[in-house]
């Protein structure tokens, strides 16, 4: 895929409102049929971002060429994308039925082929019998698919996705994650997403873009982002992970407490200096009971958190000079291995889940 | 270094922006030029000689117009005491109690939006004057000067503090009730730290409002102030009396500085009202209290006794022969052909002019809100648009009036043609009127979700497309609240067009304060009355039209 020319190509991209920053010399190359996700905390320059791809909000620097047209400086109308917000922005005056059509009429297409095109999309986003309710009528899952026909009806190059599921309850936003993945892959429809929820962005995304403070802070597959975090920033934002201060020993070992312990060599570890102070870095679930690799350690149990299927431990040792380690169990693990408060237990931390950053 | 990238406008931006051009060159041409040409009459001698502020200086140094001032000034501020307090103690009846008849207390509480300002000062006549019929309630003061003004002006500008103050109280959060009761804050207690903080920004707004009113109207004073002068009679006498337009100018000016600073203070506090409306609140829902219930019922009864009984003394003397001798019902009064002013015509006249005006004021108030709400780019242009849409209510309406007669009576002027016309007169009014339907507009497209321009910019629709299949449609309330707004008001205003009307747009507001003058004060009355129930049918006619309209287009609104 990523042989070919990129449909949607980004270069240097800034946007100031008044003094504040909000972009700043963003690259970014989206392919044909992709799916990617924007990911990262309120107010990070997502949102922004977007709105400079579909024009509305016009960047201050920096080139925006779509399908190898420079449409840079071009208003929404003249760009080729289709839109869908959070609010859903359908026209509450109109029908489904009309809301759909809106685009069509403007083509100037016979009436019953509007027709035949809206009941179409309607089968699409599984609601055929409902082409004659108002929005009001309809719940806010359907009102989300409605805006989503409404959006691909005129059959845009580009599908752009703000925060499509965030006012919906968790179920439904569930439910709804799965179809517009489906529905894009069905339609082979390059597509942009803005999300805050990683979950989101994990399970639909081929690719995420993760933004803080206006940078990029890494480009990947949601395999890539959330086993190699390229910076700490991805690592805290995305799932759980404990940080513990340490220093670089040598390559690829880092002393925490008064252990030594083999670590992986990804993440730009290279470039941190021996000696350096830096934060050693291993998610909950990566802990592993008995010595399974050389880098284990002996602990305590301090206490355990029930959260269903699984337990949180926290867990602590005099080698580690007070530090606490989070690990997570298996529900099954805790029984065979009888683990409660107070237990001696031996943990490994495999050197590939060890990941070190600076400070 | 990188070079910023230039946003092209789309043909819809400039589309929108010639249409706010055009809009913006008519709020220039009939506002800013008119109050340019006003202000520059104001340093110029009667051959049109720039002579300083000579004027200014002759008018400080003739103590019959400065004492003006003072009497405005303490008219005013007495009237917004009152009216205020009665506004308050009425709204708080109205939202706070589970007293009987609340909606009739409130639809007789709006009446007096229906009648011209001088309708009260001619009920006073007929009740507290020289042959009234309760004048002994007065205790041998004079009903002609500074009372009859008050009475007059609280009934005319009544409803204009209730309904701020009634919004205020509205938007009451149950939940720091609750929180005061938990606190055990007694009823006074908390009414001192819930009810009146949390009004305090209505009151002050009501307060301003009732004050520019006041301070500008010219009705009252004119048919009920006797030989109290205040300053709007003034320009009047100085430029119809003593034909003296330097001075008339001058009057004006001084006029317009207390109601522009209570404009400016007002639009101050509406803004932090409004920050206010944004909070999650909880409905107050007010609890049944046999007392207290029946001390604001006691209370709102006698406020709309006082409103009935203005409305009705007109209504009676409108229809006996000849008071006090003959009290005999008739219609002669009616018999508007037989007596100055104009006649029927002037009444036929009004009703052309507030249907103009309704349909030319609404169509250009809304348009301009769309284009300069939804619009993008050239903010400067934007801004400059609601500094213009904002200005017209800091306006005295005798000011606009006599600014257009520089304006437009000036040989010089390509539109002179336009004088004496109908067409100025709806020129006129429509700028009058036109903030308080701007904002009306504004506030109805601010509800709009944002994004639906967005959207349909993604579908290539062009803008006129989505403003008449979506915009206006779903505004249509709003739309529609704007034209009773603009026709009502056309119907009973006279301040402006007072100084504009010509030998054959003459108008029912004007035949009243003629007649008035010449001494047929029934047939005033009748017309007042003609006004009246043209404006309580139109309303009406608005209530049933905006609710088979909304039910038929707004069917979507109920789930």
């Amino acid at each position: 895929m990523s042989q070919s020319e990129p449909y949607l190509k980004i270069s240097d991209l800034t946007k100031r409102f008044g003094d504040f920053t909000a972009l700043s010399d963003i690259t970014l190359e989206v392919f044909e049929g992709e799916f990617v996700c924007f990911l990262g905390p309120s107010g990070c320059g997502k949102t922004t971002l977007l709105r400079a791809i579909a024009g509305l909000d016009i960047q201050t620097y920096g080139t925006v060429e779509q399908a190898g047209r420079d449409v840079s400086s071009l208003p929404p109308a003249e760009r080729d994308f289709g839109i869908v917000f959070q609010s859903y922005a359908l026209f509450p005056n109109l029908t489904i039925e009309k809301n759909i059509a809106y685009g069509l009429e403007n083509h100037k297409q016979p009436a019953n082929k509007i027709r035949d095109r809206v009941a179409e999309l309607l089968q699409l986003v599984g609601m055929p019998e409902q082409g004659k309710k108002y929005p009001a009528q309809l719940s806010g899952g359907q009102q989300q698919r409605v805006a989503l026909a409404r959006a691909i009806a005129i059959s845009p190059g580009l599908l752009l996705l703000d925060e499509p599921l965030s006012a919906l309850d968790a179920k439904v936003r569930v439910k709804l994650r799965h179809e517009i993945k489906e529905l894009q892959r069905k339609l082979g429809i390059t597509t942009i997403m803005v999300t805050h929820d990683q979950e989101e962005a994990l399970t639909m995304a081929d690719r995420i873009v993760v933004i803080n403070n206006g940078l990029i802070e890494q480009v990947g597959t949601p395999e890539q982002i959330y086993r190699e975090p390229a910076t700490r920033f991805v690592a805290d934002f995305i799932g759980s992970m404990n940080f513990l201060p340490a220093a670089k020993v040598s390559e690829n070992r880092v002393r925490i407490g008064q252990l030594e312990f083999s670590c992986s060599d990804a993440a730009g570890s290279a470039e941190i200096t021996s000696d350096q102070s830096v934060h050693a870095a291993i998610r909950p679930e990566d802990i592993l009971v008995g010595n399974a690799s050389t880098n284990y350690i002996d602990v305590t149990v301090d206490s355990i958190e029930f959260l269903g299927s699984f337990v949180r431990a926290d867990l602590s040792s005099p080698q580690l000079d007070g530090l606490i380690l989070l690990a997570d169990f298996s529900a099954n693990l805790v029984r065979s291995e009888s683990l409660s408060a107070g237990s001696q237990i031996r943990i490994s931390l495999p050197p590939e889940s060890l990941l070190i950053y600076a400070e | 270094m990188k070079t910023p990238i230039k946003a092209k406008t789309s043909r819809d931006d400039r589309q929108m922006l010639v249409f706010m051009g055009v809009i913006a060159c008519y709020l220039f041409v009939a506002l800013a030029l008119p109050l340019y040409a006003i202000l520059s009459k104001s340093f110029k001698n009667d051959d049109g000689e720039f002579v300083g502020l000579a004027n200014y200086l002759e008018y400080f140094n003739t103590p019959s117009l400065t004492y003006s001032i003072q009497n405005s000034l303490t008219i005013s501020i007495i009237t917004t005491l009152i009216s205020v307090t009665i506004a308050f103690t009425l709204a708080y009846g109205l939202s706070r109690s589970c007293m009987r008849f609340k909606g009739l207390f409130k639809i007789i509480a709006l009446v007096p939006i229906l009648v011209p300002s001088l309708l009260p000062g001619i009920a006073l006549i007929y009740l507290f004057g020289r042959q009234g019929m309760i004048r002994g309630l007065l205790f041998g003061h004079d009903i002609y000067g500074p009372i009859g003004i008050v009475i007059s002006e609280v009934f005319f500008t009544l409803p204009h503090a209730l309904i701020i103050i009634m919004t205020a109280l509205s938007i009451a959060d149950a939940r720091l009730y609750e929180a005061a009761q938990s606190l055990n804050a007694g009823k006074i207690k908390t009414f001192f730290t819930v009810t009146l903080p949390g009004a305090r920004y209505g009151l002050i707004s009501a307060g301003f409002v009732v004050f520019t009113l006041t301070i500008t109207d010219f009705g009252a004073p004119k048919v009920i102030g006797g030989d109290f002068n205040v300053l709007a009679t003034d320009i009047y006498k100085q430029v119809i009396g003593q034909q003296n337009f330097e001075m008339g100018a001058v009057v004006s000016l001084i006029l317009l500085l207390p109601a522009g600073v209570a404009f400016t203070v007002d639009r101050i506090m509406q803004r932090k009202q409004v920050a206010l409306l944004s909070a999650r609140a909880v409905a107050y829902e007010p609890k049944p209290s046999t007392s207290f219930d029946w001390i604001m019922f006691c209370w709102a009864t006698i406020v709309s006794i006082f409103i009935l009984t203005i409305l009705g003394t007109c209504q009676y003397a409108a229809l006996i022969k000849f008071y006090p001798y003959d009290l005999t019902l008739s219609l002669n009064n009616y018999q508007f052909d037989l007596m100055d002013g104009g006649g029927w015509e002037s009444f036929y006249n009004s009703l052309e002019l507030a249907c103009w005006t309704a349909v030319i004021g609404t169509v250009l108030v809304f348009l301009g809100a769309y284009m300069v709400e939804k619009g993008k780019g050239f903010h400067l242009g934007r801004n400059l648009f609601q500094f213009l849409a904002m200005l017209p209510m800091a306006v005295p309406g005798l000011v606009l009036g006599l600014a257009y007669i520089f304006f437009f009576n000036s040989p010089n002027n390509p539109l002179n043609f336009l004088y004496h016309t109908m067409a100025i007169l709806v020129i006129s009014t429509v700028t009058h009127f036109y903030t308080v339907a701007h904002l009306t507009a504004v506030t109805a497209l601010k509800q709009m979700d944002p994004e639906f321009e967005s959207v349909a910019a993604s579908l290539k629709t062009p803008f006129y497309r989505t403003f008449t299949r979506i915009t206006a449609p779903v505004c249509l309330p709003a739309i529609l609240d704007i034209s009773i707004y603009l026709f009502v008001n056309a119907m009973t205003t006279v301040s402006a067009v007072v100084f504009l009307y010509g030998p054959h747009t003459s108008l029912a507001s004007v035949a009243v304060l003629n007649m008035d003058d010449a001494g047929d004060i029934a047939p005033a009355a009748a017309m007042g009355m003609m006004i009246f129930y043209t404006n309580a049918s139109v309303r009406i006619l608005h209530g049933l039209l905006s609710r088979g309209v909304l039910r038929k287009t707004q069917s979507w609104r109920s789930r």
